[in-house]
């Protein structure tokens, strides 16, 4: 395989991080007030890399011509498809990032240009078929995160969430290297082919801590519970369309990257990681919606649903087949738009003052004041807690699906029975919305800044998870089932 | 029948109804309302007449394969077209009884078509995972209408309504994956057919079992209703009363008998010392009350009861009793609603004792009130009449203790109901509000009129309804027979002709297998 071959595999990163190094040239050169036009090269740069992926994810590409770097990357339809959606979930948060930095005048040319080295961190992450590129990749998205974090440096809470996340991610990093130094010690290798090879046979106990210590520090990542502490608080403090983005395409990512590892390099294994990825699944979904019950803050109740929702994910790796992997992706790409549909929503509201409205109590009547945005809301709200005919039902149902497939119905059943303790708080932001009268904090639809970018991209979220998504139902599964095809045709 | 895909139709005129009242004002979201609603019931009308009695068990089927996993395949067979004839009658019946409601009326109406459209899509879907999305989808409108335009505790009475439903239901959903993954087919028609392993049909059962008791509501899970009935505004009492209590007995009859007839005839014991504490503590509770509409909610507990006794019989008379049940109580406690409804909005209390004396000020109210009065105790010549008598006549053959019990339920209903009439509309006028109450009003003589005329007509001729329900009986009666429960009858001599229907005939071992399983 020659180098030229590896090249033209790398295309969507190579975009991305040439792009990303001209427009820090730019931004450095040209200061803040290039920040708008960064932006939408920005944005150019993910499109043409979205579009260098659907080629891959439409043919169902897989096999050993998919192969970079001598076994370092793997360009196959699995990773095109989890990078379709980090691409748009980044878009989302360019598109986002004007109306609320502008307003308190934090709006600079970097902020573009970190989304796109997270962006290109991301992409390899999913693509890592070797123990380095994905430390590599990993760092890369997470070092671009936290400065994404404390982006708005004059605010304490917003420099909180970047130093929390920092020294929170920090340990997570060293504990997955210690996890990948342990299993190099014990496998002789770090790539994931070669770790499959060693670990077919009998698991050795430093293998098996390895593994243990590889999925602590990724389900740090996720924040999958008991590794979830850091993400009330990272949600709440960083700014919002931030809060977005961590909310979408790094979950999609890390957690692409975790079924990787689990499927590959130790998918002759199943047996020792399932009851770890069963026990994150059903304590995260546990936690998420104990936790997010007394919130009243909508960051933190939404960074308690995501928990939640990792743990659904989370029951469609654990079932480890293609139908599970295949379930997985459906899930998250029906996860993607409600998240980001339940941020802008968040985002378009504004007090008086024009700050943006962040108390649960002061959603109070929104359906009197923003009746366009409480149904949008309310729409989302229904398919967090599952319930049909909204699409994230449709999620739930290809996730338990899987589950039951593989004869793990106890495990779909207490998931399932939890997810009603979940449906308890989804229904109180509709209730807050439609039945209280009427608070008085939220202005009506004005002429703020942005709105119409704002509103577009609600509607179209909206949209997906509408009851039309069901439409989509078919298409979505073939791409997902090729996908799975092309993850588990090596393992 | 032609290929024209009523169905959809059926459902599509209340949902682009429902869009388009989001965008009118109070007035037209009205008019629109009921317009959708009323066309709806010409179509249902239409489905009626032309519906093929003796003919396919499936008429009017269409199918789209348009999502992965499950298609749009709708149908109906005779029960559930005369659910489906009941829920597009009571429609706009709900929709002038609506006048009463003042604010946010388009978000209202648009709330209510919805429902109609979940409601007709759960009696024809003939998907399974079809028939979920619509039976779980109608939490949301009723949601809703509780929580936004219901009473004082509306809040409370909306979460648990909501809560408890989708409990239920989910558990339901994990055992719905698992039949289609072991059957291969998502089709209702090729489930009622399919026959699982026994020992799995108890787990599926008992998991149907915990959404459609819920639903239907069975003691001891009928909390929700009482609080749902008595905060929901009276349009939605009527269509909660009236439709959203038949889907856990239409699920019996389509899912949990024909599917699992062995589990059935297993846990009948269950579903019989349920339903026999049902009907005399609710009734017993229903006697006590002071506020008229949980007096009916708690009344609707123990009717919905004798339907789970009829069901549970294994045989014709109690599933066309069943049946028959739910037609008439979805009628007489949807005009009873209606009745209380009718007082409410002039005195604007359920309280029983700032009542009395009525019949005085309101005459035709008071004939009305009697009529729905006396079909809701069971009067002969009235619609409960013919279902009561064949349920416990059904139950009499297998058990005569769930008959007797039954009955007793019978004599309490009309004691709690008599007792209440006697305390509303006679006796002396002791409130000088109430005793200047006006008579009823052109627009509610139209909700009553249609109703009482149909309470009649199933009470004096209920052939006209039986009738498309027969064969598809007789069907599930011939499914049930290899397991149903032999009768607790010590009969002296043989029956001169042995009854086909309960199961005479089926092999000793079966039936003590059967028997042993059930103590």
């Amino acid at each position: 395989m020659d180098f030229s071959t590896s090249l033209a595999l790398i295309a969507p990163e190579l975009v991305l991080s040439l792009s990303g190094l001209v427009l820090l040239l730019v931004a450095a050169w040209a200061g803040d007030r290039s920040a708008r036009v960064v932006s939408v090269l920005a944005c150019v740069a993910l499109g043409a890399a979205f579009a260098l992926c659907i080629p891959v994810v439409s043919g169902g590409l897989a096999g050993p011509d998919r192969i970079a770097f001598d076994g370092q990357f793997r360009a196959d339809a699995f990773a095109s498809l989890a990078k379709l959606m980090i691409y748009a979930a980044s878009l989302a948060a360019l598109i986002l990032a004007p109306a609320f930095l502008e307003r308190i005048r934090s709006m600079r040319a970097e902020y573009p240009v970190l989304v796109l080295f997270s962006a290109v961190g991301m992409s390899i992450m999913v693509s890592a078929t070797d123990l380095l590129t994905l430390y590599i990749g990993l760092e890369m998205q997470s070092l671009a995160a936290y400065v994404l974090a404390s982006f708005v440096r004059d605010n304490t809470r917003s420099a909180e969430a970047g130093l929390k996340y920092f020294v929170l991610g920090s340990l997570a990093s060293g504990i997955l290297l210690f996890g990948m130094s342990l299993t190099y010690g014990f496998t002789g290798s770090t790539a994931f082919d070669a770790i499959g090879v060693a670990v077919s046979g009998e698991l050795n106990t430093g293998a098996l801590f390895g593994l243990v210590f590889v999925l602590a520090g990724l389900a740090f990542k996720i924040s999958a519970v008991p590794f979830h502490m850091w993400t009330p608080d990272v949600y709440e403090g960083a700014p919002t369309p931030v809060t977005a983005f961590f909310a979408s395409a790094p979950k999609v990512a890390a957690i692409a990257l975790l079924t990787r590892v689990l499927m590959e390099a130790f998918g002759g294994q199943v047996e020792a990681w399932r009851q770890i990825v069963v026990f994150l699944a059903l304590a995260s979904i546990v936690v998420g919606a104990l936790g997010a019950i007394g919130q009243d803050n909508v960051k933190r109740l939404l960074a308690y649903s995501s928990i939640n929702n990792v743990g659904f994910i989370l029951i469609g790796v654990a079932v480890a087949s293609t139908q599970g992997v295949s379930a997985m992706l459906v899930y998250l790409a029906i996860y993607v738009p409600m998240t980001i549909a339940g941020f802008v929503a968040v985002l378009m509201l504004r007090d008086g003052a024009g700050d943006p409205v962040e108390r649960i109590a002061d959603l109070s009547g929104l359906s009197r004041v923003r009746p366009a945005v409480a149904w949008c809301l309310m729409i989302v709200m229904f398919s967090l807690a599952g319930i049909p005919p909204m699409f994230g039902f449709w999620g739930k149902f290809v996730v338990f699906q899987a589950a039951v497939q593989a004869d793990m119905v106890v495990l779909a059943a207490i998931g399932i029975a939890a997810s009603v303790i979940g449906a308890f708080y989804y229904l109180k932001i509709v209730k807050v919305m439609f039945m209280d009268e009427p608070a008085g904090v939220i202005e009506p639809a004005g002429g703020q800044p942005g709105n119409a970018s704002l509103g577009a991209l609600l509607a179209i979220c909206t949209l997906m998870i509408s009851p039309f998504g069901f439409l989509a139902t078919g298409w979505l599964g073939a791409l997902a089932d090729r996908a799975a095809a092309s993850l588990l045709l090596l393992a | 029948m032609g290929g024209f895909p009523i169905l959809s139709l059926m459902l599509l005129v209340p949902l682009l109804g429902a869009i388009a009242c989001l965008f009118v004002g109070e007035r037209a979201a009205r008019s629109i309302a009921l317009a959708a609603t009323v066309i709806d019931l010409v179509l249902g009308i239409v489905l009626w007449a032309r519906y093929d009695i003796g003919g396919a068990q499936w008429q009017f089927t269409e199918r789209a394969d348009v999502f992965a996993g499950f298609a749009w395949a709708l149908g109906i067979d005779g029960i559930a077209l005369m659910l489906i004839v009941l829920s597009v009658f009571l429609m706009p019946i709900c929709i002038l009884a609506s006048h009463s409601i003042n604010k946010r009326v388009p978000e209202y109406m648009a709330a209510f078509l919805f429902m109609e459209v979940l409601m007709i899509g759960v009696f024809s879907a003939q998907d399974i995972f079809l028939f979920y999305i619509f039976f779980e989808a109608s939490l949301i409108p009723m949601y809703l209408i509780i929580g936004i335009w219901g009473g004082d505790n509306r809040i409370y009475a909306s979460y648990k309504f909501f809560l408890y439903t989708l409990f239920g239901s989910l558990l339901m959903l994990i055992a719905m994956l698992w039949m289609v993954n072991v059957a291969g087919t998502s089709s209702i028609p090729a489930l009622m057919g399919y026959d699982f392993p026994a020992d799995a049909q108890v787990w599926l059962f008992l998991a149907f079992f915990a959404s459609f008791a819920v639903k239907m509501p069975m003691w001891p899970v009928h909390t929700w209703l009482p609080d749902a009935h008595v905060q929901a505004p009276t349009a939605g009492s009527v269509i909660l009363a009236g439709v959203l209590l038949k889907m856990g007995g239409y699920g019996f009859i389509r899912f949990s008998l024909p599917m699992f007839p062995e589990a059935s005839a297993d846990l009948a014991w269950l579903i019989w010392t349920l339903s026999m504490i049902a009907v005399v503590v609710t009734s017993l509770i229903a006697l006590v009350q002071h506020d008229m509409k949980k007096l009916i909610a708690y009344s609707s507990v123990a009717h919905m009861a004798i339907v789970t006794i009829g069901l549970f019989a294994f045989n014709v008379q109690g599933l066309e009793g069943a049946m028959m049940v739910m037609l008439g109580h979805g009628l007489v406690s949807g005009a009873l609603f209606l009745c209380v409804g009718v007082i409410y909005d002039r005195l604007h209390t359920r309280e029983i004792s700032r009542y009395g004396g009525l019949a005085t000020n309101m005459p035709r109210y008071a004939l009305f009130f009697l009529l729905f009065t006396m079909a809701s105790v069971g009067l002969p010549g009235t619609s409960n009449f013919v279902g009561e008598f064949l349920s416990l006549a059904g139950a009499y053959q297998v058990n005569s203790w769930v008959a007797f019990v039954g009955t007793t339920g019978i004599i309490l209903g009309a004691a709690y109901m008599l007792f209440l009439y006697r305390r509303v509309v006679f006796g002396e006028q002791k409130n000088a509000d109430a005793a200047a109450m006006p008579d009823l009003a052109p627009r509610e003589w139209l909700m009553l009129a249609p109703l009482a005329a149909a309470t009649l007509w199933m009470g004096i001729y209920p052939e006209s309804f039986l009738a498309p329900m027969r064969s598809d009986i007789a069907i599930l009666d011939a499914r049930l027979a290899r397991s149903a429960p032999e009768s607790d009858a010590r009969l002296a001599i043989e029956a001169v002709a042995p009854a086909e229907q309960h199961g005479g005939d089926h092999a000793p071992a079966h039936g003590i297998d059967v028997h042993g399983g059930a103590h």
